[in-house]
């Protein structure tokens, strides 16, 4: 079967003018440096190499990060911009949903829109007046027909463009992102809109940062990254592949700044640090969500580190895991008079956590030389989120010999999207009447 | 570019709605609406006429009555003026189009010449009324070559509309540009003035190189003078001129079409 759509090693160069963002024919000519700027001095690429093909009545999911070409991929099946070598190849009517209503005159009603919009995309008048009735339903604006565009709110301006675009029936269509206008209502009418396309054979392309779209929606998927295909095939599996590597980033990241901390505390703590040392200016400062670091210095905190499951130093966990909170103890005279205390706080400097050997009744005897503290959590059982660390040695009473605030920053990511802090370990359990359909 | 040309016939479509909402869109809040088509080219006339039949006295008999006379003049430059000035902006302005709907480019700067060209029709009615008023009339014979004239001046201001817009889109300061260059070119081509003029005609071979002088002397032989021996008509004034004048502009739009097909990669990238 000949392929609806088909990209054959299609590589896209934009070209950057170097220093001449505001072309002036004066300086041009003054220069005599016409021929010279009009060459490219820098060129950015947007899709290197990529081929891929689109069976007809295949949904493809294009994924990836900012700036990965995918709407890039998506001008160029569309037509809109040529590629720089290779070749593209589409075959049917294309309706590309990339920015909806581009075409709207703000002064003229939405009738007349309607018309024009559709005649820009290809259809006749006379289809038109066919569809008209049926765009306006789609659309929801039967009321605001014949008022001026320019009087619609941003939602009733993307459902009509919506509505033209989808009614264009088109044998490819693209849709970039758009999916975001209006309500929940409008939202489902549009998946709707879409399975009625995938039924009737018709083929579709679909930019969205929207994963779970894709894993519902899609028949595959293919991944660009900075410009090249990293995977296309089932989508679960390319999902999966591309979701390992966003967290891969994020770890790089977080460690990154952890780094950072890991340096300052690094430092030997032969000066009192800066900062309250009193436990009642402590215990005020917890609410305050400011990083930093003080004590006075009797004992030194060093080499904080998050382990996951098999030892390994990470920052980004999921739901439920074990993570084991170590770190590195010195003194310089020996102490009788020591507690451990961690404390771990979400985005929005709320205390998740927060505990210390002295609240959970360990007696101090005697800590001297250096040694190491391990705290192990059984399993994470936080929400999605950024969660960032405290870690501490203190006086009984408060007092700290060294507070490191919010300096480790760490990530739980979940496959689910439930809400608040804290996921309880839970089950539901249904009496038979009660029946749920399985997911596909 | 030759196939883009040809499928240019289907977008008429296109073109015809967007002139359409053009038109439509331009007055549309305005109390006097489309009537602003007639007020407009009638306020500039009285200006002009006051000027030149009160201040500067102009005492050439053959070109009485003056307002008639520049009105004939004016009116084809006014379409063609304006029509350069949105053509430039047209490619910019519509940059939402080229980027985001796969959209003819050509269409934008096309839709400038022809919704001006249709507020010169609408100008035309008020000459017809100016005639009527004076009691100048064309002489008959001239007009069934009225239609040509107005062919060529629009094949030749869509050439230089392509060509204009096309090259805006790299260089934004051709817009400034031309707007000062069409002042210089109103008064140098003899549309206030009388082209039989003494002055006028030492220079000739300076006007003659003037393409735009070529239309405006056609529009006056046509729709203006009078023969100056009975039976002479237009064929034996300014045809030949006007004729190769023709050629060229159907030249000039194919080098135009084929800059503007050459740039028309860019313009997604660069508007």
């Amino acid at each position: 079967m000949t392929p609806s759509i088909e990209l054959d090693h299609v590589t896209k160069i934009y070209r950057r003018y170097g220093g001449r963002h505001f072309a002036t024919l004066k300086s041009a000519l003054l220069q005599r440096s016409m021929l010279r700027d009009l060459q490219p001095q820098e060129t950015f690429t947007a899709l290197n190499d990529v081929s891929c093909t689109v069976a007809p009545g295949q949904t493809l999911g294009v994924i990836g990060r900012n700036g990965s070409g995918k709407s890039t991929s998506l001008k160029l099946v569309a037509g809109i911009t040529k590629p720089t070598s290779g070749t593209v190849r589409v075959r049917g009517r294309i309706s590309a949903l990339i920015e909806l209503g581009a075409g709207f005159h703000p002064e003229i009603s939405g009738r007349e829109n309607v018309f024009i919009n559709g005649i820009m995309l290809g259809l006749s008048r006379r289809e038109i007046q066919q569809r008209f009735d049926e765009i306006v339903e789609f659309a929801e604006l039967k009321d605001f027909i014949d008022a001026p565009v320019k009087t619609y709110s941003s939602g009733m301006y993307m459902r009509l463009g919506f509505a033209v675009a989808i009614h264009v029936d088109p044998d490819v269509l693209l849709v970039d992102e758009v999916l975001a206008v209006g309500d929940e209502g409008f939202t489902h009418k549009c998946l709707d809109k879409f399975g009625e396309f995938k039924r009737r054979n018709k083929t579709i392309l679909l930019v969205t940062h929207s994963l779970g779209l894709v894993e519902r929606f899609c028949d595959e998927a293919l991944w660009l990254d900075h410009g090249e295909k990293r995977a296309q095939g089932d989508p679960k599996r390319v999902i999966g592949a591309y979701m390992t590597d966003v967290e891969r980033q994020e770890e790089q990241q977080l460690a990154a700044i952890d780094a950072k901390a890991q340096h300052e505390s690094a430092e030997p703590a032969s000066q009192p640090f800066a900062g309250p040392s009193d436990a009642s200016a402590i215990q005020g400062d917890m609410m305050q969500a400011t990083e930093g670091r003080w004590g006075s210095g009797g004992a030194h905190i060093s080499d904080v580190l998050l382990l996951g499951e098999h030892e390994q130093s990470t920052h980004v966990f999921h739901t439920g895991e074990p993570v084991t909170i170590a770190f590195t103890v010195s003194t310089v005279k020996p102490l009788s008079d020591f507690a451990f205390g961690i404390g771990i706080f979400n985005a929005e400097g709320v205390c998740v956590y927060g505990t210390n050997t002295d609240i959970e009744e360990f007696e101090p005897d005697t800590l001297s030389g250096q040694s190491t503290v391990r705290m192990h959590i059984e399993a994470l059982d936080l929400v999605e989120g950024t969660y960032k660390l405290d870690v501490a040695i203190h006086r009984r009473d408060g007092a700290p010999y060294d507070y490191h605030r919010l300096l480790y920053t760490f990530r739980v990511k979940s496959r689910l999207k439930d809400v608040g802090i804290y996921r309880p370990k839970h089950s539901w359990t249904f009496s038979p009447s009660i029946k749920f359909r399985l997911k596909p | 570019m030759w196939s883009n040309l040809a499928t240019l016939t289907r977008y008429r479509g296109l073109i015809q709605s967007l002139v359409v909402r053009d038109l439509k869109a331009r007055y549309r809040g305005s109390v006097l609406g489309f009537f602003w088509s007639f007020v407009n080219p009638l306020l500039l006339l009285s200006i002009y006429t006051f000027v030149f039949s009160y201040i500067l006295v102009n005492d050439e008999k053959r070109t009485q009555p003056y307002s008639v006379f520049m009105f004939c003049g004016l009116l084809p430059w006014t379409w063609f003026s304006a029509s350069l000035t949105e053509a430039c902006g047209s490619l910019i302005s519509g940059g939402n189009l080229i980027k985001k709907v796969l959209f003819p480019a050509e269409v934008l700067p096309i839709v400038a010449v022809l919704s001006n060209m249709v507020h010169f029709c609408l100008g035309l009615l008020i000459l017809a009324g100016f005639m009527v008023g004076t009691g100048h009339y064309p002489n008959p014979v001239n007009l069934p070559w009225f239609p040509l004239v107005v062919l060529i001046q629009l094949i030749f201001t869509t050439a230089i509309a392509l060509i204009l817009s096309s090259l805006t889109v790299h260089f934004r300061d051709i817009r400034d540009l031309v707007s000062n260059l069409l002042t210089f070119w109103f008064f140098a081509t003899p549309i206030i003035y009388f082209y039989k003029a003494e002055n006028v005609q030492k220079l000739k071979w300076l006007f003659n190189i003037n393409p735009f002088f070529h239309l405006s002397v056609s529009y006056q032989e046509i729709l203006f003078f009078q023969p100056e021996n009975p039976g002479d008509t237009f064929v034996h004034g300014h045809l030949m001129w006007l004729l190769v004048m023709g050629a060229a502009s159907c030249l000039l739009f194919l080098l135009g079409y084929w800059l503007f097909d050459r740039l028309r990669d860019s313009f997604a990238e660069v508007v």
